[in-house]
């Protein structure tokens, strides 16, 4: 199977039925992430927190669904994960206003940004962030109405079974609503396009041989085994 | 063979060029003024490469990288042959950059440099535009400098890789308003087109549609409402785009 061709198939029970396999992110969204860079955020390179928001893509070869294994390159102890919540868009979002942006959205999935861990943020780092596999996503998509305010819901890491972070979205910098407005003021978002919030910190690091597992009220678990990738 | 893709009477067609016109697929001979230009391929992944010439890192005033400095966009930013790019209102440098753009035609993966080529369906131009005053240190360059829509155009044509004979050497020039003022040669890319495609293929997939955005040379200038943006590259053609102020775009 191709890479990203399992994505397609995501359960969907709402409009659009379908994901185009563009995925969006937001770093460093959750106060704890920005946080946990003390001092740094004001020290070169960096020189002040971000103002517009800090914007990831993960493409289509990194897209995976519930259940499939996530290879850890050779050399590499562990992978870390940030566990987000995702918008799914419903309809085309162009400088749509903050009360108004949820209209636009058709639901809701769990979105893990797995990453080789490292530090800095000066640049995008594509080859740590964009490798077969690194965007699990599901299971399946909630309707929006399911869901009374994503902007209060808690997130739970779990791997091997043990709660390891639990996380609120309440505690982003940009709720949905506020960051829909300030990425669609530039860049327009499509029907299936999804745009994930933001993780807390520390991103828990996982191991070959380990079992992490995101749960996000209303939403399900997105479970995730991770494995030596082989050479 | 150089193909397009344009919307043209209610549908999209492929067409080939006819003398100074186009040749529908379905027979019909029509002008470049006549169609909609769309990207001239179903675009998958686009890569971009930042400081891929060396004269332009030393522009900007930047050490090169030791490893390819590489971002990525979505599909919105994409925009075909003789469109409008927006230039909001109150930014100080907004500027074209005229690429050599790489499409991928077979899967690629942990492919050595060597067979890199095999992997590549053809060639187009792009102008992947920027707007320096969003650029902030954080994922530089982001996507609001980086991914704005319209602000990443490609074409006119897909130029089957059959036909470009050595893509390490091709001139590529921009003009404003009919003014030369970018001039570069692919044979100065720091980090050539097997090696990238080595290089990204190491870590991720590459599929057919995906396309390398390989960087640009200096002599980027700040771009203007009006101005009218040509990007050429040799044997593949030449790109044209409009700059368009806020209120074209009910700003």
């Amino acid at each position: 199977m191709p890479a990203g061709a399992g994505f397609l198939s995501i359960p969907f029970e709402v409009s659009p039925y379908r994901l185009s396999g563009t995925v969006y992110g937001a770093l460093l969204n959750h106060r704890s992430a920005l946080a946990a860079l003390g001092d740094a955020v004001n020290l070169p390179p960096y020189g002040g927190p971000p103002k517009a928001p800090v914007l990831f893509i993960k493409p289509r070869n990194t897209l995976a669904l519930s259940g499939e294994v996530v290879g850890i390159p050779a050399g590499m102890p562990a992978l870390e994960v940030g566990a987000c919540l995702g918008l799914v868009i419903g309809r085309t979002a162009c400088k749509v206003l903050e009360p108004a942006a949820l209209a636009h959205v058709a639901g809701y999935l769990i979105v893990a940004d797995v990453g080789v861990p490292h530090a800095g943020h000066h640049r995008p780092s594509i080859r740590f962030k964009a490798r077969d596999g690194f965007c699990p996503l599901g299971p399946a998509v909630t309707a929006r109405a399911e869901i009374a305010n994503p902007d209060a819901l808690t997130i739970r890491t779990y791997l091997d079974g043990v709660l390891v972070q639990t996380a609120n979205t309440a505690d982003l910098i940009r709720s949905a609503g506020r960051l829909l407005a300030d990425v669609t003021d530039f860049m327009t978002l499509s029907s299936g396009d999804v745009l994930a919030l933001g993780a807390s910190a520390p991103a828990p690091q996982v191991r070959s041989g380990q079992i992490l597992t995101i749960e996000i009220d209303g939403l399900g678990r997105l479970k995730i085994p991770f494995m030596d990738a082989a050479a | 063979m150089m193909r397009a893709r344009v919307a043209y009477a209610g549908a999209i067609h492929d067409a080939t060029p006819e003398r100074d016109r186009l040749r529908l697929a379905d027979g019909r001979i029509v002008t470049a003024e006549e169609v909609v230009w769309l990207p001239p391929f179903d675009v998958g992944t686009v890569i971009a490469l930042g400081l891929n010439y060396a004269d332009h890192a030393k522009e900007l005033t930047l050490k090169p990288q030791e490893e390819p400095l590489v971002f990525l966009k979505g599909p919105g930013t994409l925009l075909g042959h003789r469109g409008a790019t927006r230039r909001p209102a109150g930014v100080i440098f907004m500027h074209y950059e005229c690429e050599l753009a790489v499409i991928i035609g077979k899967p690629a993966i942990k492919v050595a440099r060597a067979r890199a080529l095999e992997h590549v369906a053809g060639y187009c131009i792009a102008n992947d535009y920027a707007i320096r005053d969003y650029l902030e240190n954080w994922y530089r360059p982001n996507l609001r400098v980086k991914n704005r829509d319209g602000g990443t155009v490609l074409g006119p044509w897909f130029v089957d890789a059959a036909d470009v004979s050595d893509p390490a050497n091709l001139g590529l020039r921009t003009y404003v308003n009919d003014q030369m003022t970018q001039s570069g040669n692919t044979r100065d890319l720091i980090f050539d087109i097997p090696c990238l495609i080595e290089y990204l293929s190491s870590f991720m997939t590459l599929s057919p549609g995906d396309v390398i955005l390989t960087g640009t040379p200096e002599g980027v200038v700040n771009v203007m409402p009006g101005d009218v943006v040509t990007s050429e590259i040799d044997g593949l053609g030449r790109l044209v785009n409009t700059i368009a102020a806020d209120d074209e775009f009910g700003r």
